[in-house]
């Protein structure tokens, strides 16, 4: 039976339903202590002291650690895996980002003690006795202030808070000539507003130093676990990577932010072998808010020149990104290779220039978030083209078709190369945006629209056509661009006597449904049973090695490594089966589960054949028992989704309230395995997406306090918020990897920002107000703001 | 101090600290971790768990509080087979990593056990104080929906 493209019910499902999962947190190891770590209630002071002796006499304390402690025991900080230069050719600056802090804090949440004890309530009880003498210092968190003249410094070896400034593309003079010549510009300041990732479990970690064995096993909420291991042992602790085991069980959503290594899992694992006693660590949400690494913060000016037909003669786009205080493990990739690359968008546009300065500021680090870099991109294409619609007076979706780059399969037209350094692998632009249209119902819609004009609800829609890449990374390519590993991924398939098979893959599954899509890839492939595939993921000494999950990569790269190894199980196995046969491989036929000397009814089982592998009596003479094989699979090019989101608004004229009224994605993921998780994924993407337009972003006060810090006054998307989704998909093969397959982790959160708030300007637009843009998220207030204030 | 609880048709005594909250209880004390913590306000619903058939959070109550009552957690909803909204979460693909989906479905149940037909809009509002982030809901109620249909 064919697995490929079939609906299966998860396989993991059953433990979660009934509540066996097993996360981070639900782990308990003998003779285990807890820990809680002070953190900073300012965003930028001097540490003048801090004292523990009360602390350390509360009931049940094993130990307390200080920032003295960490500085003297000579542990390096947690490292940055991506280096972007300056233009000038310099070396990013790159602070380093203590376990604990000694003298300065740099962020509100910045830790300054780990206090160790007998159970969670005594050591945050022992936490609060901590006495630490701050001297507050002035502090800046707004990349466009930190970069002046006199603003606060981050780091003192980091002048002007830059991190370092960047470009790509035309250069700046022939963008800039390009826009003097065009018949229309226009400009945009608009801002990608800070957002907090917010998977529902907290970040957890457990260090357990065994001293027999002189070993480290961490367990974490990790996105990549080996990852974590390598810069953990190598780079932060200095201890041997065989003798560190880093278990990834269950996490419950990452998002991104459980891509990187932080501070709490070298902690944890460090103070394990002090104590010598197992540490578990989980966060509170509202630590969760503080240092889980944020996601966006970009500011951006804009402009776009047309020709008087409407299409694009140049893009020029300029932004400052804010980087936190610290650099998180991919932060420096993310407003660069991760956004500029992607300022093509679907469109011919012939000059393009991207730049980016990269700012240090008294905030938590921003880092990859669901998209990285090409929401940003998006949100900043998708909005400025809506608006020179509305300014040319032009259809916004024609202003569209008549720039998309014509279509291109990859295998008889070559990819497309960009002005910004990218090839996209195949597109076809026009079906997905005919297919929305279609599914929007266009022009009854506008007539709706205009009808409504008079009444109090004003209706708006918005578009959003994007392309993004994912499928994270060809090695040589992101090295050559900065990235510190390669970007391949690892499987191993292990057939068992019986014809069962285990497979190890280094993707991480926290949520994707992996245990699922991957069995469906190997049963398919093999011609066996489901339930006789199992997938094993998310532990170090279990699996090779791995890159983890993120970047839509898991399928794109992850699967396709399994597609390798299956391959050569597939050869072997011929070579046992034309044995047993006596017959040639050349005269075999592999399908539905067996060898068949072709043209004759003689076949044997891929069972008979895994079980003479490891029971090789009657064998091939030149060939090892055993059916296994491990592959690393190098993606040769990154890969190319790309869609068309519609959103429909309603906006209340007395309040400025918005309703999300409909929403219609139709994305091009390339092949698909399983086509309710690719839903799940796209519906989960744009709820995100969504939640970025009109509910959702950081809050700081002029002394860089995070007001917003909790669920009580952070608003993530509730089930009342949303409406259905309407979504369908066209389906362009990607030309370079064995399963034609794109991804679809990213895609719904990086199309759906920008529908969304070009839909409300639409509405306010056709209600009289010209306003270019309302800052996210569109809160009433705001959305009613800018009806008073446009004409 | 003691309390006595049916917890999942169990009755338990323990001994404790005055100040546990009931999700540590059950989670710590009792080893049932299917009950989660998502945040320390109240808001996430991960932790909910049925009091006397009502869906509470569990992070909002001390243990003391539920002295002489019935618990019942995720792993106590079905006993062997699946309960039809565990049944409608997986066919329906109503959740991902699967974190929320126990508060998910112990506040379904409450909803279904005082509506039994419930339309897309009352299930929106009923879920709106449990979280997800993986799903956009979308799945979610159409897990519900199929409970509703599967239990009359
Ligand atoms: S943990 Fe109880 S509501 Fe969040
Ligand atoms: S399934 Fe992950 S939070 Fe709901």
């Amino acid at each position: 039976m064919s697995y490929i493209g079939k609906s299966i019910k998860r396989v993991e499902d059953k433990r979660f339903i009934t509540g066996k999962g097993k996360y981070t947190d639900d782990i308990k190891l003998p003779y285990m202590t807890y820990g809680c770590f002070v953190r900073s209630p300012y965003a930028h002071a001097k540490i003048n002291s801090v004292d523990i002796s009360d602390a350390e006499n509360s009931s049940g304390i094993v130990k307390i650690f200080t920032g003295e402690d960490i500085a003297e025991s000579g542990i390096n900080g947690v490292p940055c895996g991506w280096q972007v230069n300056f233009k000038n050719g310099d070396i990013m600056k790159e602070p380093p980002h203590p376990l604990l802090v000694k003298d300065k804090v740099l962020h509100m949440g910045d830790a300054v003690a780990f206090v160790i004890a007998e159970s969670y309530s005594q050591a945050k009880d022992a936490a609060e006795m901590v006495r630490v003498d701050y001297e507050m210092l002035p502090a800046v968190t707004n990349p466009q202030e930190a970069v002046k003249k006199g603003a606060p410094q981050v780091h003192p070896d980091a002048p002007n808070n830059t991190c370092f400034d960047w470009e790509l593309g035309d250069s700046k003079a022939e963008v800039e000539a390009a826009l003097k010549g065009a018949h229309h510009v226009t400009t945009l300041d608009i801002e990608n507003q800070r957002v907090v990732p917010n998977a529902i479990e907290p970040r957890s970690a457990i260090g357990d130093y065994n001293e027999a064995h002189e070993k480290y096993t961490l367990h974490t909420t990790s996105q990549n676990p080996h990852l974590t291991r390598l810069l953990l042992s190598a780079f932060v602790l200095g201890i041997p990577e065989h003798k560190v085991h880093v278990i990834a069980p269950d996490v419950g959503g990452g998002f991104g932010s459980k891509i990187f290594h932080y501070t709490e899992e070298a902690m944890v694992v460090w103070g394990s072998k002090q104590i010598g006693r197992p540490i578990k660590w989980t966060a509170e949400r509202s630590e969760s808010f503080l240092t889980d690494a944020h996601g966006r913060d970009h500011k951006t000016h804009l402009a776009m020149g047309f020709d008087k037909d409407g299409k694009v003669l140049a893009l020029k786009s300029e932004t400052f990104a804010n980087l936190g205080a610290y650099l998180s493990t991919f932060a420096p990739a993310v407003p660069t290779y991760l956004h500029g690359t992607l300022m093509q968008g679907l469109y011919t546009t012939p000059k393009i220039n991207v730049d980016v300065t990269g700012v240090f500021t008294h905030t938590n680090s921003v880092d990859a978030y669901r998209g990285a870099g090409r929401p940003e991109a998006t949100y900043q294409l998708e909005r400025i083209m809506d608006l020179a619609a509305l300014e040319m007076d032009m259809d916004p979706a024609e202003l569209r078709r008549i720039n998309f780059i014509p279509a291109f399969d990859g295998v008889e037209q070559e990819g497309y190369a960009t002005r910004v350094a990218l090839q996209y692998d195949s597109g076809n632009y026009e079906p997905v945006l005919d297919r929305a249209l279609e599914m929007v119902g266009y022009d009854d819609f506008r007539k709706k629209q205009e009808a409504a004009k008079d009444s109090g609800k004003l209706l708006g829609i918005g578009f959003s056509t994007y392309v993004e890449a994912c499928g994270i990374a060809p090695s040589a390519v992101v090295g050559a661009l900065g990235a510190r590993a390669g970007l391949f991924e690892s499987s191993q398939v292990r057939v068992q006597p019986t014809g069962k098979v285990s497979v190890y893959s280094g993707s991480h599954s926290h949520g994707q449904g992996h245990e699922t899509t991957f069995a469906q890839i190997v049963a398919d492939r093999l011609g066996i049973p489901l339930e006789d595939v199992e997938i094993v993921h998310g532990d170090s000494e279990a699996v090779a090695f791995g890159m983890g999950t993120y970047g839509s990569r898991s399928l794109a790269v992850g699967g396709s490594s399994i597609v390798k190894s299956l391959e050569k199980v597939i050869d072997k196995g011929a070579k046992i089966a034309a044995h047993k046969l006596e017959s040639r491989v050349e005269d075999l036929d592999f399908a539905e589960g067996k060898w068949t000397v072709k043209g004759t009814d003689k076949s044997i089982s891929f069972g008979d054949v895994s079980l003479t592998a490891y029971v090789p009596h009657d064998y091939p003479a030149d060939l090892e028992p055993g059916l296994d094989f491990s592959s690393f699979y190098d993606p040769t090019n990154f890969t190319y989704p790309f869609g068309c989101h519609v959103a429909i608004v309603e906006v209340d004229k007395e309040t400025g309230h918005v309703r999300l009224k409909r929403f219609i994605a139709v994305d091009d993921v390339g092949n698909v395995i399983n086509p309710m998780i690719v839903d799940g994924q796209i519906h989960g993407g744009l709820a995100q997406g969504i939640g970025q337009a009109l509910f959702e972003g950081t809050v700081y006060d002029s002394s860089g306090t995070l007001l917003n810090a909790s669920f009580m006054d952070y608003s993530i998307p509730r089930a009342d918020d949303l409406p259905n989704f309407e979504i369908d998909r066209t389906v362009t093969p990607c030309p370079h990897n064995p399963l034609g397959v794109k991804g679809a982790g990213e895609a719904g959160c990086i199309g759906s920002t920008p529908a969304v708030v070009n839909a409300v300007i639409d509405a306010l637009w056709k209600g009289g107000h010209k306003v270019k843009d309302i800052p996210m998220p569109l809160i009433s207030e705001r959305v009613w703001k800018a009806m008073q204030n446009g004409h | 101090m003691k309390v006595s609880v049916n917890v999942n048709g169990r009755q338990v005594d323990r001994d404790i600290e005055d100040r546990t909250l009931l999700v540590h209880f059950l989670r710590e004390d009792l080893n049932l971790t299917g009950t989660h913590v998502g945040c320390d306000t109240s808001g996430c619903g991960a932790c909910t768990v049925l009091l006397n058939g009502n869906a509470v959070k569990s992070c909002t109550l001390l243990a003391a509080q539920v002295d002489g009552e019935k618990i019942t957690t995720i792993e106590g909803l079905s006993n062997g087979e699946l309960h039809p909204l565990q049944e409608g979460f997986k066919e329906e693909h109503g959740l991902q990593c699967g974190f929320c989906t126990p508060g998910m479905i112990m506040t379904s149940a409450d909803l279904l056990s005082r509506n039994k037909q419930p339309n897309e809009q009352e299930i929106r509002e009923a879920l709106e104080g449990n979280f997800c982030r993986c799903t956009g809901y979308h799945n979610i109620v159409r897990a519900v929906k199929y409970a509703a249909e599967k239990m009359t």
